[in-house]
């Protein structure tokens, strides 16, 4: 099946990027025996992400319709239904009012310490949600239901937002607002006219990723009551672990990412945003704040104060209370290793699967390497609940031998944060001009020596980038790593998640500050190279 | 650049070692120590699906591999998700020995037929009303079904007689419970045992209206301390046990028992069993039979679980209401059912 369907496709890519417009097609050395070997990689890669749709798809028609309906229509699931869909509508618009309005004040307005606002605001990413939950619980112990899960999940799941809207920002052709002015257009008309319209792939790719965060959150919401889909599905695996209600609720939750990823798409819509033309862009301008600008401080400092100052403070409290106790090195030192380990495998691993998939995509772009692509952005969309629940099922049905090895444990990770990789892995080799390639070549090197010598090293920078922030996912990620764990793991994550569970909030105190100082680089750098991906 | 690239296979290497180092990481067995308590000679390693508190094994498990030198493994879950994960494994569980908190997720594995006989030298140690008349698997202690409130919102003549009256509308949006725990399912595996299944469902669906849901006794505890609510059903030792500590989350709760056999005075038996697939069944009874001896029951006695201590006449802590002070209804632990109780309970719309 699977050498029928890239026997039949492969021929297609030469055709297919015959019809863009990169130049020098004429000349390429390349084998087609290279091509088609990688596109098969790619394909089976993409099949192997497949898995869990395929997984939740087979659930439902196994279960049989009048299960299923019993099941899906029932008032529990219209309960956790409400909650998802609040959460989701008052979340995601309180993130994009924060996000852009954090992102407009720090990179186009006079701003006082405007380099510092960049990074700080950026910085409430590197605390995990579930910590977060945990900080915010042992502030206000009442916190509870809805409104405290907007308030939580706002303030981890902002700088989503702020992120790609600052570096969009940072490089708007002033141009075209000074065209605006000229024909009379005041501030704020030409915020909402000329400047917000351009955020929109900034934001609407923000929105699709705070929402599809708050859908896969588990601990967080956990900790203060507020029941939602995956909290739900995760109460069904601990009662019956791979019982049919839990698989679907699943389903349901499945149906509602993948709505939100084609209404993504959809208002992302078709429009041009890059600078047409030749000549240097100018510096974007920026606006005096004059008396606004007390207030954007006072502002800011409030926003990252609850965001960050906060839960920090209390994590430091925790740790200070717990004293030396709860440094138990034969606890400790084993869930950070296993972390690390499973952090650089998944990385590795990562970047590894992701290379095939990326050279199609930037070498020969096609229908074919496109529909790839968007194989696997629906399974990295997925919560790692589901593929944690598919992966527990195929792995004991299908394939006992691998079940509960730390393989499967990584090639969940694999497909649950492969876009991370492939998006830097793409920038780099798309600056990577393959005439390099082809003039090693033409020097008498071997294809695959000319590859590994000059394309592999020019794109490691952006391809360790990626694996940065696989790295930062898989320190922080919980439910896959509870579902999926082989015997006798302890990570940071779910050691801080069974301690914290206990109400040992102190016992829990160190794990989460080890979690928090790995994730502050990663989140550094990710800020970093959202400039440079916005820049190019 | 050419130091990325070699950062990435330095990260390759790196990670083969740690996952390896890992992987031997709690390897340091301890050398074979004078054999006591167990008569013969065991070796090896086993793994152990645990449900009991983390805590409480690893006393266990850290006494067991001292004496015997036998390297223990532990996977930690929920009762019944456990129970589950077993029986879906079959006679490719990579388990050696199954520990819960309560009843009915023994009563699952054994009803899958999955077990085998526990010892005699085992069971001889155990009284029988703290074990299943079948003898596929014993129990290891045992927890009492309690009710926590706050004395300053319910005065002593305004508690419930039965656990059945916080069905009773005058206590909506009064109490607390993890319905998601298997603590909980079992006490409410109990009331179907004892009441059958219409009444059972009336007081689920009594409680759906009237509860708040906590995730974990000790949370729903905190809340009543917090004076979120009034009271909340919990088992005994989440009270003992804070009390113990800082008092922290229990200060201002006391804790009621029913008693009078009322379902609500439920006492669940946390078991312990052999796998009948265990690869190392030897080491997996020795484990069993060390737990319920003298030995594995003193910590029960003198550790930090609270629970109470069944076997090999060891008294259980002296903090505690006695055992027999409890008068709890008599329920056989083999006929707790826990497939049927998600059921009920899915169908009240708890799950």
């Amino acid at each position: 099946m699977t050498t029928d369907l890239s026997a039949r496709i492969s021929p297609e890519i030469p055709g297919a990027s015959a019809s863009t417009t990169t130049a020098g097609r004429g000349k390429r050395p390349r084998p087609p025996f290279g091509v088609s070997a990688i596109s098969l990689l790619a394909v089976l890669i993409a099949l192997f992400s497949l898995i869990p749709l395929g997984y939740v798809a087979y659930m439902t028609a196994a279960t049989g319709w009048d299960t299923a309906v019993a099941l899906i229509f029932r008032p529990r699931v219209g309960e956790l239904l409400l909650n998802t869909v609040m959460l989701v509508v008052f979340t995601v618009p309180i993130c994009l009012v924060l996000g852009v309005g954090g992102a407009w004040l720090v990179e186009r307005t006079r701003l006082r310490g405007h380099r510092w606002w960049a990074v700080a605001l950026a910085a409430p990413l590197a605390i995990p949600a579930f910590v977060n939950s945990y900080a915010w619980v042992t502030a206000v112990p009442s916190l509870e239901g809805i409104w405290s899960g907007v308030l939580i999940a706002t303030l981890s799941y902002f700088p989503l937002v702020y992120i790609p809207a600052a570096a969009t920002l940072g490089r708007l052709d002033p141009a075209i607002e000074q065209s605006a002015a000229s024909l009379g257009l005041g501030p704020w008309a030409i915020f909402f006219r000329v400047v917000l319209p351009q955020l929109r792939i900034a934001m609407t790719g923000g929105a699709l990723l705070v929402s599809l965060h708050l859908l896969a959150e588990y601990g967080a919401f956990a900790m203060i009551r507020f029941d939602t889909f995956t909290t739900a599905i995760m109460t069904q695996f601990q009662s019956t672990f791979n019982g049919t209600a839990g698989n679907m609720l699943a389903s349901v939750l499945v149906f509602f990412c993948l709505i939100l990823l084609l209404a993504e798409v959809r208002s992302r819509g078709n429009a041009r945003y890059a600078r047409i033309g030749s000549g240097a862009q100018a510096k974007p301008t920026r606006l005096p704040l004059h008396h606004y600008q007390i207030p954007s401080q006072l502002a800011l400092l409030a926003l990252t104060v609850l965001a960050f100052g906060l839960p920090i403070f209390f994590v430091l409290r925790w740790v200070l209370a717990g004293g030396a106790r709860v440094w138990s090195a034969d606890e400790f030192l084993p869930a950070l290793l296993q972390t690390l380990a499973y952090g650089t495998a998944g990385a590795a691993a990562t970047i590894v699967v992701g290379f095939p998939m990326a050279y199609l995509a930037v070498r020969h772009p096609s229908w074919f390497s496109k529909m790839l692509e968007l194989s696997n952005y629906v399974t990295s969309s997925l919560p790692g609940i589901v593929v944690g629940l598919a992966f527990v099922t195929v792995s004991i049905r299908m394939v006992p031998g691998v079940y509960q090895t730390s393989g499967v444990l990584i090639a969940a990770y694999v497909l649950l944060f492969l876009p991370r990789a492939l998006v830097n892995i793409r920038s780099g080799l798309a600056q990577a001009p393959k005439e390099l390639d082809e003039a090693a070549q033409s020097l008498g090197k071997a294809p695959l020596v000319s590859f590994l010598k000059v394309t592999l090293r020019l794109t490691a920078p952006a391809a360790a980038g990626g694996a940065a922030l696989v790295f930062l996912a898989i320190v922080n990620e919980l439910t896959a790593t509870l579902l999926l764990s082989p015997n006798g793991t302890h990570t940071l994550a779910t050691e801080f998640w069974s301690k914290s569970s206990e109400i040992d909030y102190s016992g829990a105190a160190p794990y989460a500050l080890l979690m928090i100082l790995l994730s502050a680089p990663m989140t550094y750098l990710l800020f970093q190279q959202s400039k440079k991906v916005a820049g190019q | 650049m050419k130091i990325r690239a070699n950062a990435l296979t330095a990260i390759a290497l790196a990670a083969t070692a740690a996952l390896s180092l890992a992987a031997c990481g709690n390897g340091t067995a301890s050398s074979a120590a004078t054999d006591t308590a167990t008569s013969t000679k065991v070796a090896g390693e086993i793994t152990v699906y645990n449900a009991q508190h983390d805590t409480l094994t690893k006393e266990w498990v850290d006494a067991f591999t001292k004496q015997t030198g036998v390297k223990v493994t532990v996977r930690q879950g929920s009762d019944t998700e456990l129970s589950n994960q077993i029986v879906q494994e079959g006679a490719a569980s990579p388990a050696d020995v199954f520990l819960t908190e309560n009843s009915p997720a023994m009563a699952q594995v054994e009803n899958a037929g999955l077990f085998a006989d526990i010892d005699k030298a085992t069971v001889d140690q155990v009284p029988a009303e703290y074990r299943p008349s079948t003898n596929k698997w014993t129990g290891i202690a045992a927890r009492s079904t309690v009710l926590v409130y706050d004395k300053t919102k319910i005065s002593d003549d305004k508690l419930p007689k039965s656990m059945l009256d916080l069905a009773k509308p005058e206590w909506k949006g009064r109490w607390a419970a993890s319905p998601s725990g298997a603590d909980f399912q079992a006490i409410v595996a109990a009331l179907l045992e004892q009441k059958g299944e219409a009444a059972t469902t009336e007081w689920l669906k009594g409680m759906k209206d009237n509860f708040k849901a906590y995730k974990g006794n000790s949370t729903a505890m905190k809340a009543v301390n917090a004076g979120e609510v009034d009271a909340a059903l919990i088992y005994h030792y989440y009270y003992y046990g804070d009390q113990a500590k800082t008092g922290e989350n229990s200060n201002k709760v006391t804790p009621y028992f029913f008693k009078s056999q009322d379902p609500g005075a439920f006492l669940s038996v946390s078991g312990g069993g052999v796998l009948k697939s265990s690869k190392n069944s030897a080491a997996a009874q020795a484990f069993i039979k060390f737990i319920t001896g003298k030995q594995g029951q003193e910590v029960l006695k003198n550790g930090t679980s609270y629970e109470y201590a069944i076997a090999s006449n060891v008294d259980s802590n002296a903090k505690l209401v006695p055992i027999k002070d409890l008068q709890a209804p008599a329920v056989d632990p083999a006929k707790l059912n826990s497939a049927k109780v998600t059921d009920l309970m899915t169908k009240a719309g708890l799950l």
